[in-house]
């Protein structure tokens, strides 16, 4: 064990269960930054947990929010937190003080999972502080991968720069400019991290001065006939629209609408501060989201192994077994994460141990034949851990759920009847509920915003675009979000989405707001 | 001990006090927290401080979900549920939040007072007696055998024979033995007797209908609460009255309807009658509001209550409030009356309320004076 993991206030009993947890998590193959583990009372479990389990946050009325929800759920005994880990390195994991050995014990060998999950996903390779935010290849890694993530340092020089722009620029003024950056939060591209650097523009990008048209060859007598005047009028005036396209800005729609707005918003200093402080922060939470159920349940699945095979009491096995029943439960219909993903592991673990992938398995018709399918390749172990390196959860899903799976697990698609005022279950067949499983994965649920055009209609206004896949926005938000926007451009805003079916732009310039038709 | 979070929470806490205020003449109006009225608390729903996002409609979205049911099952086989997951979980759908805050009414009168400007009423100098009760709360292994609670004994007789195993389930006689026996035990608790009392009028002849009558209630509620934050212990009394009156309870006064004519006087008589009985104004601070549409059997009748304002009830209360509820049938003349002969009396307060949008003024024409 690392020698800081000794400096820390947790109980010696506790202790103990760390280094032999932590060593058999290891011998299992899990691979893990250092592990610190502290010990908190309920109070101090929901401050940090309100705060994204960090301890330190830059100061904002949301924090108090959760922390006010979380507060009264524990009372009311509707909730309570048991672990939380975040990803950090080294890492951090907090235990709640009173809980049962065994719970304890359930949470380090579930956290070591976690930790497991957070080094070596490569979705988490864009939290590495060290490389810039930019990780061209995920996968490769540098033999003694030690990236700095001292995301608890970072997110307490975040409190400390706004809390010193609140001292300057007063409490209220800057608290309402934080609203307007957080409605805009998800306005990032997620897929940015891994582009690398923007393409350079070569020197013969930079346009020609004069439109050229290229000519027919022609003698001179016959040069008006072949290359007549009108056609030649015609195809400058074609480049000259081609050109002027071009010179639209930015060249391409832009997808991290937040960091357009960063490098082009005319904002002032310690606005600019507040929005970049938002965005990285946003940019810290987005793997956590494309990998909820890949990462709940690796770390369920490896409680559940080194529990049950290393680290339990005879005596222990009813409480264990009780808690983590509640764990995978599914009730109301809901779908769990927990027990998805960990059923998925165990599926996939089960199916490459007896050979099922593959062509000759693709093909096969025959049901009989597949139920006893077993070549006895025993690869499942290696697999599982491949998957947890270089998959999310859109990926996960898309390659591994089978009609087998979601027959045996009920899964559901579920949709809002107008008719009977509630939600109902729409279908179970594989190919919709896929769909729909993916769908809400895709972009972590959130819609895709381009900012397409910053000089709208020559007038400095922003045009963005919604790419509508079949649902439509929030309209009351959308407003809401818009005003937010032109907070932070300036100037009008616009907006092209579908509503009702019909493509629409939404304008809004100040309190006014209007939407028209609009046919593209 | 103090945690970092406290300053964001009570920055949250500033917030939603904000919105409650915003808010408060649509909470009054609608009447909106009454039904939620708990010992000390109110919840106040407030719409989550979201903040907004681009994000998709919440009814279209739908989701997955696991279980049993086939296509066209209410998702979790409660029709009622109209939430099935909340939106940070995988492959959910997203659901409506109201968010609950619990205000003290304490805290709600204050809200009120503040927003109203209503001023803190004066003290009187009315001696604040405090009586002693005892009351049943816990229970021992001691005390005298009339006290002896028998289930607590038996359950403990119970246990024993359990745990030692001579509970037999063919034979289950359960005998208790000296030490299972248990004792109901009381505290001493001192309470403060009620030094103010509200004594609601209303005119329940035909011609007030539920729309009167809800906005009466409603406003009784807020004065309920304005008054109890000014003195500690704070009793009601209901009257009404046709033609004739009488004493009811809360829930009688709010869903009687009668029919027939109306005479005021009958309602003043008993108000005065029973602040002679019980109320003497040595000891009490009283407070007489009457609610009616203002459609008087008579002017004689009219002239009687005048009288009996002045002579019985106005020496001996704080102040005396008449709200006048409009009602496509009443005259609203006796508004009209007693504004010509009480026009210069600050014991009198009148308020014409037109309809529920109209309370909060009211409120504040009745408590704005601070006798």
């Amino acid at each position: 064990m690392s020698e800081f993991a000794l400096k820390t206030s947790l109980p010696s009993y506790l202790r103990e269960q760390q280094e032999k947890i932590e060593l058999i998590a290891s011998n299992a193959g899990l691979d893990f930054f250092p592990t610190i583990f502290e010990i908190l009372t309920y109070d101090q479990m929901n401050e940090i947990a309100a705060y994204g389990g960090f301890p330190n946050r830059y100061p904002h009325w949301r924090f108090g929010m959760e922390y006010e929800r979380m507060a009264k759920s524990y009372e009311y005994g509707l909730s309570k937190i048991y672990e939380m880990v975040i990803n950090n390195n080294p890492s951090y994991a907090y235990l709640l003080e009173g809980n049962s050995l065994v719970d304890q014990k359930l949470v380090m060998a579930h956290v070591y999972a976690h930790v497991d999950f957070f080094k070596n996903n490569y979705c988490f390779r864009s939290t590495d502080l060290d490389t810039g935010g930019r990780t061209v290849d995920p996968v490769r890694r540098p033999p003694g991968y030690d990236p700095n993530r001292r995301w608890i340092d970072k997110m307490a020089n975040h409190g400390s720069r706004l809390r010193r722009i609140i001292g300057r620029q007063g409490e209220s003024r800057v608290e309402e400019f934080i609203d307007q950056c957080l409605a805009l939060e998800n306005l990032i591209d997620i897929h940015s991290p891994f582009r690398g650097r923007a393409r350079k523009r070569l020197p013969e990008d930079e346009e020609p001065t004069v439109t050229e048209v290229p000519r027919l060859r022609a003698k001179d007598y016959m040069e008006s006939f072949i290359n007549p005047e009108e056609y030649l009028d015609a195809q400058r005036k074609k480049l000259d629209a081609v050109r002027e396209k071009a010179k639209s800005f930015p060249e391409r729609p832009e997808r991290d609408v937040l960091l357009f707005l960063l490098q082009h918003a005319p904002l002032e200093r310690w606005e600019r501060d507040v929005l970049e402080v938002v965005r990285e922060e946003a940019y810290y939470f987005t793997p956590q989201m494309q990998t909820k159920i890949m990462n709940e349940g690796w770390a369920t699945y490896w409680h559940s192994k080194l529990m049950t095979e290393s680290i339990l009491d005879a005596s222990e096995v009813v409480d264990y077994a009780d808690h983590a029943a509640g764990v995978l439960a599914t009730s109301g219909g809901r779908l769990n994460p927990y027990k998805l993903g960990v059923e998925l592991y165990r599926n996939i673990e089960d199916r490459w141990n007896k050979g099922q992938f593959g062509k000759e398995w693709e093909d096969c018709d025959d049901s009989d034949a597949k139920k006893n399918w077993d070549l006895r390749l025993d690869l499942g172990r290696q697999k599982i851990f491949q998957v947890r390196a270089l998959y999310n959860d859109v990926t996960f899903i898309d390659e591994f759920l089978t009609p087998e799976f979601v027959l045996e697990n009920k899964l559901f698609s579920f949709g809002w009847s107008n008719r009977n005022e509630r939600y109902e279950i729409d279908s179970r067949e594989f190919a919709v509920v896929k769909n729909k499983l993916l769908f809400d994965l895709t972009n972590s649920g959130s819609p895709t915003i381009y900012v397409d055009d910053a000089n709208f209609e020559n007038r400095g206004e922003l045009l963005l675009r919604h790419d509508h896949q079949g649902l439509e926005l929030r309209a009351d938000y959308t407003k809401d979000v818009m005003a937010a926007l032109v907070r932070v451009w300036k100037r009008p805003v616009n907006v092209t989405t579908v509503v009702d079916g019909k493509t629409v732009r939404h304008r809004r310039d100040g309190e006014d707001f209007s939407t028209r038709p609009f046919s593209s | 001990m103090s945690l970092k979070i406290d300053q964001d929470h009570s920055r949250f806490g500033a917030i939603v006090r904000g919105r409650i205020r915003q808010n408060l003449r649509k909470y009054i109006s609608q009447g909106e927290l009454i039904g939620r009225k708990g010992k000390d608390l109110v919840s106040i729903p407030i719409p989550q401080i979201e903040i907004p996002r681009f994000t998709y409609g919440d009814k279209q979205r739908g989701g997955t979900g696991q279980g049993d049911g086939k296509p066209g099952d209410p998702v979790g086989g409660d029709p009622d549920s109209g939430e099935p997951g909340d939106g940070h979980k995988a492959g959910s759908g997203a659901g409506e939040h109201v968010l609950e805050v619990d205000v003290t009414l304490d805290e709600l009168a204050s809200i009120l007072g503040e927003e109203l400007e209503l001023p803190d009423i004066e003290d009187k100098g009315k001696s604040k007696i405090i009586n002693a009760k005892d009351r049943y709360t816990s229970i021992r292994r001691v005390g005298p055998e009339s006290l002896r609670s028998f289930r607590r004994t038996y359950r403990e007789a119970l246990k024993r024979q359990i745990a030692t195993g001579t509970y037999a389930s063919g034979n289950p006689v359960v005998v208790p033995i000296p030490a299972d026996r248990r004792y109901r035990s009381w505290k001493t608790e001192a309470e403060p007797i009620a030094n103010a009392v509200i004594i609601y009028m209303m005119d329940v002849s035909g011609s007030m209908g539920d729309e009167q009558k809800d906005i009466v209630r409603i406003e009784s509620f807020w004065i309920d609460a304005w008054l109890q934050k000014q003195y500690h212990g704070l009793e009601s009394r209901y009257i009404i009255h046709d033609a004739v009156a009488r004493e009811v309870d809360r829930e009688t006064f709010f869903h009687t309807r009668e029919s027939g004519g109306t005479m005021i006087s009958s309602a003043y008589k008993l108000c005065s009658q029973l602040i002679d009985d019980h109320f003497s104004p040595e000891e009490w601070n009283v407070y007489p509001f009457h609610f009616s549409d203002g459609d008087n059997w008579s002017m004689d009748d009219t002239l009687l209550c005048v009288d009996l304002l002045k002579t019985k009830i106005l020496p001996r209360v704080n102040m005396f409030a008449y709200g006048q509820v409009e009602s496509p049938y009443g005259s609203g003349q006796f508004v009209k009356d007693l504004r010509e002969h009480f026009g210069k009396d600050d014991r009198v307060v009148t308020s014409e309320i037109r309809d529920k949008d109209a309370i909060i003024t009211s409120i504040k024409e009745f408590l704005g004076k601070g006798v």
